[in-house]
């Protein structure tokens, strides 16, 4: 109750700000509309429907470039963990291309795509596979070589070794590396959508894009605050409570 | 057998032509100081390790590699974190061949309950202390019903009460269940407490010296004056042991 409150304390006192801000006259409300303005704009946004479109639109590319990318970068790092070659061949190449900006990747994709949602797509898997991709092997080369050895014992071999003690040792390491690769994912996505103009769909990016070509810096905040609201409500509602139940099967001495 | 492990000075001899003999149902114990090759020894009777010469018969027939015939409890706890009691003790039966998930329950259960943790049983890994997180582990041990027990220094992280709490527990469960075991351990009088046999070895190169017969009755008494006896015994020799370095090839 009393975080609750000092948390609507600080986010009041923020909005204050930025109001006193707006009106200080420094800046001309075309650059920096009070919130006031922002919010009418969400509100208006969120009556004819076009925030929640464009959501959507983004919510379905997000979904399908992170799973994609999950589920090439989850076997990826199981691959780099346990195989020497691929540790020095894709390994190497992961941890390359991980530094690699995820919008560098956009020219490629207009050219090689198009303006489709396959190069929004390219962009994201791109962004989001490397990252998850090395969480995974970390987290792999980190099991403590006990849980093998003591499987091995009770007679495990093999595939069920793999799923049943590596997977879930690896599991805290793995669902931070998911977190970050969403971050990753996201990010992405938002870059794909402001540089790849597609018409098959009007995503969050580019009603950023185009709030700036209008000079509607009321429609660029309220996209950004939908973004970063989505950004925490996925985090909150998807890792929050995976990340709780480790905590409780794990105790504080998960990794 | 024996076993070397190359090191930055040249390979240790871990197990120096070491040869044990255990009968089925025995239970023998193996004492020595830090580095005399115990561990690497029960490694490899559980077949996670090769012996660089040598070899281990379990019924005349060779040892290729871990079996659900020898359980191991490890030195360190080895329990799965993802896993509460239950699941842990469920986990070696889940691989043993004919078992429904009834039966499987009924055993995790009754091990469980043999232990004293049957309240426990949806207790998370990090949730028991140190004796209860090795009780859990001996449960998992047992469950699969293995005709060797191969214990590692199991009461090593305990305190002395759980642990002697545990060697009353070891032997009622051990005349009940009779099962072959070979327990690891430097604490002599512990060896004398649970053991039919005492294996004495020394380090460097690691071999084994001496042998003992504890033929007291059970259940034992840690305390008891026979026990001090026998102990004093065992002590006295390995002390001998450890200040003469063994003459070369004589065994
Ligand atoms: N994996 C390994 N690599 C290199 N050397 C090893 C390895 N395992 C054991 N050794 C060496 O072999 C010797 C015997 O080790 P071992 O672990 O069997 O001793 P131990 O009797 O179990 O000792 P402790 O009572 O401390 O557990 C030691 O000198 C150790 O340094
Ligand atoms: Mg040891």
């Amino acid at each position: 109750m009393r975080r609750a409150l000092v948390a609507g304390l600080f986010f009041l006192l923020l909005l204050g700000g930025w109001e006193a801000l707006s009106r200080s006259g420094l800046w001309s409300a075309v650059i920096l509309p009070p919130p006031g303005a922002v919010a009418r704009y969400l509100w208006g946004g969120l009556r004819d429907g076009s925030l929640a479109e464009a959501a959507l639109v983004t919510g379905r590319r997000l979904a399908a470039g992170y799973l994609l990318g999950a589920a090439v970068g989850l076997p990826l790092g199981f691959l780099t963990a346990k195989s020497r070659t691929a540790s020095d061949t894709v390994g190497v190449l992961a941890l390359g291309l991980q530094t690699l900006p995820s919008v560098c990747w956009a020219p490629l994709a207009i050219l090689w795509f198009g303006q489709t949602e396959t190069a929004v797509l390219f962009v994201v898997v791109m962004g989001t596979v490397w990252s998850i991709a090395l969480a995974t092997d970390g987290g792999v080369r980190g099991v403590p070589p006990i849980f093998g050895r003591a499987a091995r014992t009770m007679g495990s071999r093999g595939l069920h070794t793999m799923l049943r003690v590596t997977l879930p040792a690896s599991l805290p390491v793995v669902v931070s590396g998911m977190k970050q690769g969403w971050a990753f994912a996201w990010r992405s996505l938002m870059a794909a959508e402001i540089f790849v103009t597609i018409l098959t769909g009007f995503g969050l990016g580019h009603l950023l894009h185009y709030g700036r070509e209008l000079h509607a810096m009321d429609q660029v905040l309220g996209v950004m605050i939908v973004v970063v609201a989505v950004g925490l409500l996925v985090d909150r509602a998807v890792f929050g409570p995976a990340e709780r139940w480790l905590r409780r099967r794990w105790g504080a001495e998960g990794r | 057998m024996s076993k070397s492990f190359p090191s930055d000075k040249g390979p240790v001899l871990a197990l120096d032509r070491v040869s044990l003999e255990v009968a089925e149902g025995e239970f023998v114990c193996l004492v020595g100081p830090s580095g005399c090759g115990k561990t690497t020894l029960l490694n490899i009777v559980a077949g996670l390790d090769r012996p660089d010469a040598g070899e281990v018969l379990a019924d005349g027939g060779p040892v290729r590699g871990p079996g659900a015939d020898r359980m191991v409890m490890f030195q360190e706890s080895a329990l799965f974190p993802w896993l509460d009691a239950m699941g842990n003790v469920e986990f070696g039966l889940g691989l043993k061949p004919g078992l429904d998930r009834r039966t499987r329950r009924d055993y995790a259960h009754y091990y469980l309950r043999m232990v004293g943790l049957e309240r426990f049983r949806h207790a998370a890994v990090h949730e028991l202390s140190g004796g209860m997180k090795q009780r859990v582990a001996l449960a998992r041990a047992l469950a699969p019903e293995p005709r060797v027990l191969l214990m590692d220094e199991p009461f090593a992280s305990l305190d002395a009460l759980t642990r002697e709490q545990f060697y009353g527990d070891l032997q009622r469960i051990w005349r009940q269940h009779r099962r072959t075991i070979l327990l690891v351990t430097h604490n002599v009088r512990e060896a004398a407490c649970l053991g039919d046999r005492v294996v004495l070895l020394s380090p460097h190169p690691g071999r084994i010296r001496e042998e003992f017969r504890v033929d007291l009755p059970r259940p034992r008494d840690f305390h008891g004056v026979e026990l001090a006896r026998h102990s004093g015994e065992i002590m006295a020799a390995l002390r001998g042991h450890l200040e003469s370095p063994p003459a070369e090839g004589a065994e």
